[in-house]
């Protein structure tokens, strides 16, 4: 019979579009807090600074220039919000920057700034369009928080 | 105990501080959205010609003028172009409504007539005819100060709106006082935070463009925090007017503003 075979190709077709998807919808990882910061990088990645960058800058990534700012960028829209992290590895270690990035509430929990790694489950209200996602993948977390870093270490000393 | 002996220097000293202490930073001044903008975004506000506000203002006057299912007009109880709207009562809204027995925003209130005196089909909430009747009418309220009744039967829905306003949403995960209480003035990118305040509504928005209500701007900001929006006429949402127009009580009213 034509008819179900055409219904069973359809069928086939959906699950695996379903099959792709799951595949292409990366796990959350799991971390452990300790103490404020997270110790081990998010599934064990190492972070690329050139795409941290790139992430750092990004309107619909990590958007950081939103609130901070940062002055080895020549940016012309910067924001107030949060502090110039400049400077920020002098102040805090990279474990510790690690955690502020993917989940700032856990540190000041009446902070605006967003957790770019926060569970899904432990948000209100997220619109369907990104359900069950967070804002950054780990690898993007990663390649921020070497970014950060890197930055300290070339800049350190030489900025106004 | 000997009694303080005040030279009037140090008396008028004492007097400035204590004026000083009570007015800045214990209470926050209000602020209208106008004084965030550019010269020339002022200006056009200011403009008929410019702000494309007044022709929406027009296209509300063409909807007030057009005969209900029934043959009757909203000039029979509103006067010619809407001439006996009274300020002072448009300036209330939302209120409470005796016979609903819950509170009406002004578009509520203009459905309630389109219905039930011109025996309409409803508007939608989207509908630009409500939208044009909404800039109109509020309109006539020009210069008006806003002042939202909080007592009595409105106090639980004013307590509602205000938790609303404090709880975060979406994956952005922040709440509405962070950005128009706490971090107010600072900026934000390139943009300026303002208290976030109603008085201009409906306005146009130089952003998108487009003349919006409140809802309709409310929806906006849930997408920018990547939140599930709710409906326009929606309890939360309806509350959250209450709240945030009984916030800016005092402030006068700009329909048809210009906000960024
Ligand atoms: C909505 C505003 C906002 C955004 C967006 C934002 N932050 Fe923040 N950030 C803050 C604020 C405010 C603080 C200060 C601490 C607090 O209030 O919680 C902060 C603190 C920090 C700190 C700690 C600095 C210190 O000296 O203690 C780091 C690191 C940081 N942010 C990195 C980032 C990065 C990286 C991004 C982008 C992925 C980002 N932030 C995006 C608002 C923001």
């Amino acid at each position: 019979m034509i008819f179900k075979e055409k219904t069973f190709t359809l069928f086939s077709l959906i699950m695996l579009i379903f099959y792709i998807n799951n595949l292409a919808a990366e796990d959350i990882a799991r971390y452990e807090v300790t103490g404020n910061s997270i110790i081990k990088p998010l599934n064990d990645l190492t972070g690329k600074p050139e795409r941290g960058q790139e992430l750092f800058r990004d309107q619909n990534k990590g958007n950081c220039l939103a609130c901070h700012r940062l002055s080895t960028l020549n940016d012309s829209f910067q924001g107030n919000i949060g502090p110039l992290l400049d400077n920020v590895t002098l102040r805090l270690t990279e474990a510790q920057i690690r955690l502020r990035i993917a989940d700032m509430k856990q540190v000041n929990p009446y902070s605006i700034m967003p957790g770019f790694y926060r569970s899904p489950e432990r948000i209100n209200r997220i619109s369907p369009l990104y359900e069950g996602s967070t804002i950054l993948t780990a690898q993007e977390v990663e390649d921020i928080v070497s970014y950060l870093v890197s930055l300290n270490l070339k800049s350190s000393g030489e900025y106004k | 105990m000997k009694p303080f002996n005040l030279s009037l220097f140090q008396f008028l000293l004492l007097f400035i501080v204590c004026l000083l202490l009570i007015s800045s930073p214990l209470k926050a001044e209000l602020i209208s959205g106008y004084d965030f903008l550019s010269n020339q975004a002022k200006e056009m506000q200011n403009d008929d010609f410019q702000n494309p506000g007044y022709a929406m203002i027009e296209q509300g006057l063409t909807t007030y003028n057009r005969k209900g299912e029934n043959d009757k007009l909203c000039s029979q109880c509103h006067g010619e172009n809407g001439d006996k709207f009274i300020p002072e009562s448009i300036a209330q809204f939302p209120k409470f409504h005796k016979i609903l027995k819950r509170p009406v925003t002004l578009r509520d209130q203009i459905q309630l007539c389109w219905g039930k005196r011109l025996d309409n089909f409803p508007l939608l909430y989207d509908d630009t005819d409500l939208l044009a009747l909404e800039t109109m009418i509020r309109n006539k309220a020009y210069g008006e100060e806003v002042n939202v009744n909080i007592s009595g039967n409105m106090q639980p829905y004013y307590d509602a709106g205000k938790k609303f306003y404090l709880t975060r949403f979406g994956q952005m995960d922040m709440n509405c006082a962070q950005c128009h209480d706490i971090y107010t003035g600072k900026m934000l990118r390139g943009q300026k935070l303002s208290q976030g305040h109603t008085n201009g509504f409906p306005l146009f928005r130089l952003e998108s463009q487009k003349m919006v209500n409140l809802p309709q701007r409310l929806r906006e900001c849930f997408r920018s925090l990547r939140a599930e929006t709710f409906a326009q006429d929606s309890d939360e949402f309806r509350n959250l007017e209450i709240y945030l127009n009984a916030r800016g009580n005092g402030l006068k009213i700009e329909t048809p503003a210009i906000r960024y």
